[in-house]
């Protein structure tokens, strides 16, 4: 197992007010995604655990792409990653930041 | 944002999607929930992912205004199979079901039985649950097994399912202890071809449970008929005595003499009077409602 | 031990249990009533025949309410596997045996089990998983899975597997991580009289299911106890 923790600033808060969400589920070429409100409104910290190793700089690619489309400020992401694919993790990111804003 | 209800297929759903859908909208509140990450303390040792619910959703909802306690599996993380975590979460869900009295606790099964990297954990879980379910149910509460998910209910799980006081499946919702696989690898091929799909389905499968009393509901895949099933159910659980059981054993002990010999679930169908075995995979609910309704000993309280 | 000590041992003025199929059912005098036995012997699979009739015995004891005790004596195999068995609902005949167990205990009965051979899988569930007090002899092997079956489906070498059952009873068969996880109580001396040592655990008999509780004491199921109560805490609204 590899751990990976990225740690943005962001210039905007995640816009709505729901304390959390999870979505996906933790299975082969899949992920899940938890995220929580809990940061100061600027910062954004994404933390992996994935079984997959040596992907260090795909997932930081993923994520700053994630970053800087969803601008997900005041979020913590927290993923338990079953070996998916970098356009699997970008589609669950931008669900789970779509169910904060809902 | 309201679920279509009628839309949602059971068997493809996650375990949060068929717990949010089936409850009355809202009313769900999760116990120990995803972020508490009280995760599996064993996986990391075998170099496998956790998951921050350890496979499994339990909590408190409503179903028609009702108070129930509900848990539900999910199929996809490590098949569904009872952990540590997992099987201690629904255990300490029954037992407090012993206090409150709900109107009922509903398992939403999905399980292929015992996570082997933690193997003696999850056994001895399955057998603590089965006996909270007894002591659950000798106190009047009834405990409602729904099956229909993509890993079923095997080994454990089917165990832990014969426990209940009442039983939905839909048509994927295999229940039985030993998987296809698991008999193919010990006995051959001859035995039990696993790979033949249409045999696991008419062997292990909800029709074949429903035709011969082994489920009390079948249901059609999507979340809308589960809960019309758990509704009905409900209300017409048996108790859990000596009369239930010397029931059970009388109904068990009729399958053995009437079915004993056949090889194949179209025998033991035709046996029943089922007019045209060969149809009954093909038939949609309604259609195999008519025809469970035109067999005898479907229907039952020996459970 | 094999079979016939340990009947020997529990009912030194003799008894009236025999073995048939595999399948082990009859009774003997026991502190000044009787102790009514069921059982699978000699590694035996059980299937959907042996399921009923064990559990055909468990209930008539019941049906007499004498409140004698049940010893549910073990060294099978695991369920039977077969087409046959699970066309039949196997599962349905296991769950009758545990129910049964499970309500004879409710019902005044004591339910102790003794494993002494082997055990496995749905057949440990449905016997003596199902008692309220587990007790196992010296050289009893219960397990879900041997480890070359571990070995296969987790897809991890047999030494690697090997080399982790010595530091994580969690998964490893044998007794000594049943016993770590809580599952068997206690391990008795077959240099004693089995009579008083089971005497003593049905004398000993505590409320509700302590094997959780015993998992975290010994080390096997670390969280177990502590997951359950905490869900249940919730549950009722604290």
């Amino acid at each position: 197992m590899e751990s990976l923790t990225f740690r943005h600033t962001t210039k905007k808060p995640l816009p709505g007010a729901k304390p959390q969400a999870i979505t996906g589920v933790v299975a082969s070429g899949n992920l899940e995604v938890l995220l929580e409100r809990v940061l100061p409104p600027d910062a954004c910290e994404v933390a992996i655990e994935t079984p997959i190793t040596g992907y260090g700089p795909v997932w930081e690619a993923v994520v700053a792409d994630f970053v800087a489309r969803a601008e997900p400020g005041g979020i913590r992401i927290s993923i338990n990653d079953g070996g998916a694919r970098p356009d699997t993790v970008s589609l669950r990111l931008l669900q789970g930041a779509r169910l904060m804003e809902g | 944002m309201a679920i279509d209800r009628d839309a949602l297929s059971w068997y493809e759903a996650s375990a949060r999607q068929r717990v949010d859908a089936l409850l009355d909208t809202g009313s769900f509140a999760e116990f120990l929930g995803p972020e508490e990450r009280r995760m599996s303390p064993h996986l990391p040792l075998f170099d496998l992912p956790r998951a921050f619910d350890d496979g499994v959703v339990v909590g408190r909802g409503r179903l028609d205004g009702r108070p129930v306690l509900v848990a539900a599996q999910e199929g996809r993380f490590m098949g569904g199979a009872f952990g540590e975590v997992h099987g201690a979460k629904l255990v300490g869900l029954l037992r407090a079901a012993r206090e409150i009295k709900p109107a009922a606790v509903l398992i939403l099964f999905d399980t292929g039985g015992v996570r082997l990297q933690e193997a003696n954990a999850g056994e001895t879980a399955i057998a603590e649950t089965m006996r909270a379910i007894a002591e659950v149910r000798a106190d009047g509460v009834p405990v409602i097994g729904l099956i229909g998910g993509r890993a079923g209910a095997y080994g454990g799980g089917g165990l832990i399912a014969g426990t209940c006081s009442r039983l939905a499946v839909s048509e994927g919702g295999r229940i039985s202890v030993s998987g296809p696989e698991v008999i193919e690898t010990n006995k051959g091929a001859e035995e039990f071809d696993s790979r033949d799909r249409a045999l696991v389905w008419r062997t292990m499968g909800g029709k074949h449970r429903r035709l011969t009393g082994g489920a009390d509901a079948f249901c059609a895949d999507s979340v809308s008929a589960f809960r019309e099933a758990a509704r009905a159910l409900i209300g017409r659980a048996p108790a859990f005595d000596l009369a239930t059981l010397e029931a059970e054993h009388a109904r068990l002990r009729n399958r053995l003499e009437e079915f004993g010999d056949c090889r194949d679930a179209t025998e033991v169908w035709a046996r029943l009077g089922v007019n045209d075995p060969d149809a009954v995979p093909a038939m949609d609910a309604r259609a195999f409602d008519e025809t469970v309704a035109g067999v005898g000993g479907a229907n039952h309280d020996a459970r | 031990m094999t079979l016939a000590e340990i009947l020997a041992s529990l009912f030194p003025g003799g008894h009236a249990v025999t073995v048939a199929d595999g399948l082990v059912s009859g009774e003997g005098p026991f502190a000044g009533g009787r102790l009514h036995v069921i059982g699978v012997d000699g590694d035996t699979p059980l299937g959907i025949e042996g399921a009923l009739a064990l559990a055909g015995r468990v209930l008539d004891a019941v049906r007499a309410c004498d409140r004698s005790p049940i010893l549910v004596a073990v060294d099978s195999d695991s369920q039977r596997m077969s087409r046959r068995d699970e066309l039949l609902g196997l599962n349905e005949y296991l769950a009758h045996l545990a129910k049964a167990l499970l309500l004879a205990d409710r019902s005044g009965h004591p339910t102790v089990g003794l494993i002494y051979g082997h055990s496995a899988a749905g057949a440990f569930i449905a016997t003596a998983l199902a008692t309220r007090v587990l007790a196992a002899l010296p050289g009893a092997n219960p397990s879900v899975m041997d480890l070359p079956s571990v070995a296969r489906v987790t897809k991890l070498p047999l030494d690697t597997l090997t080399e982790m059952a010595r530091s994580t009873p969690v998964f490893a068969p044998g007794l000594d991580n049943m016993v770590a996880a809580g599952a068997v109580h206690a391990v008795l001396d077959p240099g004693k009289s089995l009579a008083e040592q089971v005497g003593a655990l049905i004398a000993g008999l505590a409320d509700g299911d302590a094997r959780d509780r015993l998992g975290a004491e010994r080390g096997g199921r670390p969280v177990a106890a502590e997951i359950a109560d905490r869900v249940a805490e919730r549950a009722r609204g604290a």
